[in-house]
């Protein structure tokens, strides 16, 4: 039996499915974010002294990272715009470089957190390390989730792009839509730990 | 979204790039910011707004929003409405009349 409305949209929510299911999911990574975020003002507010950002904190590194995942959504946008224009040429440069752009991010993280931890800042050594630790891993592990995705469409999920091509760019639409919402969340963590 | 014929997206594409430019600039402001010597609260509050502006763009112009349907709007004026309680919630506790005690 073939599943309804994985390409055409339905009647009612004017929506796919993969649309839908995938907004749904934001939404409850809007909760799960905003909870962690009332924790940080919680432990911030409550805190006798809480640290500035910039004295432990590598500002260029942070900032470095944070132009990393805003390029990074540009060239996944661009690479559903390459699917939607058949050109599957650009889509796959732009996908590749979406990828390692993630790989990058890991990367610099990898250096700041190798840097916390060569000078003892462990999550158990303050308030501020411990929200920070755990803020910035659960975003990392996210960027790690949609890198396994992005691999998967890059080389064998493409093979889709042959036999129905507008479920292939939808599938590539969605993915995007979560990308965009973890460089989202970025854009607050950066100033909210590096900056404040 | 409405964004669907080959011309729409192609006509899009300079939005993008308009975009990703404003997101870059916005960076070395909220940056540029931070070395004020400002308040602690104005610090917090200025970076919090350049932070806000930059997540709208994305948003509405990196993930269409602009031109959702009326469906998903609803769900994240929602989830949203949540996120705002929750963020009230610590500043509930921390003017608690007990807390205060």
């Amino acid at each position: 039996m073939e599943i309804p409305y994985t390409i055409t949209e339905r009647p009612d929510t004017g929506l796919y499915n993969a649309k839908l299911g995938l907004w749904l999911f934001l939404a409850s990574e809007i909760m799960l974010f905003g909870a962690l975020f009332s924790s940080y003002v919680l432990l911030r507010v409550g805190a006798v002294e809480w640290p500035h950002g910039a004295d432990i904190q590598n500002i260029p590194m942070g900032m470095l990272n944070t132009m990393i995942l805003i390029t990074s959504s540009i060239t996944v946008v661009m690479s559903w715009a390459s699917l939607k224009l058949k050109e599957i040429g650009r889509f796959k440069f732009y996908m590749s470089a979406t990828l390692l752009l993630g790989i990058g991010f890991l990367i610099v993280k990898g250096f700041e957190y190798g840097a916390k931890f060569a000078h003892h800042n462990y999550p158990s050594d303050s308030t501020y390390l411990a929200i920070y630790f755990t803020m910035t891993g659960l975003h990392g592990l996210h960027i790690i989730g949609g890198m396994i995705v992005f691999g998967y469409f890059l080389f064998r999920g493409i093979n889709m792009w042959n036999s129905e091509p507008d479920r292939f760019t939808h599938r590539i639409e969605v993915t995007g839509l979560y990308w965009h919402f973890v460089d989202l969340v970025w854009i607050f963590l950066f100033p909210v730990f590096y900056l404040l | 979204m409405a964004v669907q014929s080959a011309e729409h997206v192609r006509n899009h594409l300079k939005v993008y790039i308009f975009t990703f430019i404003c997101l870059a600039v916005l960076t070395v402001v909220t940056v540029a910011v931070a070395s004020l010597q400002l308040t602690i609260a104005a610090g917090i509050v200025l970076a919090l707004i350049i932070a806000a502006i930059k997540g709208s763009l994305v948003a509405s112009n990196f993930m269409h929003l602009i031109e959702e349907k009326p469906i998903i709007l609803g769900l994240l004026v929602l989830a949203g409405f949540f996120f705002i309680v929750m963020m009230i919630l610590p500043l509930i506790a921390y003017y608690d009349p007990i807390t205060i005690k």
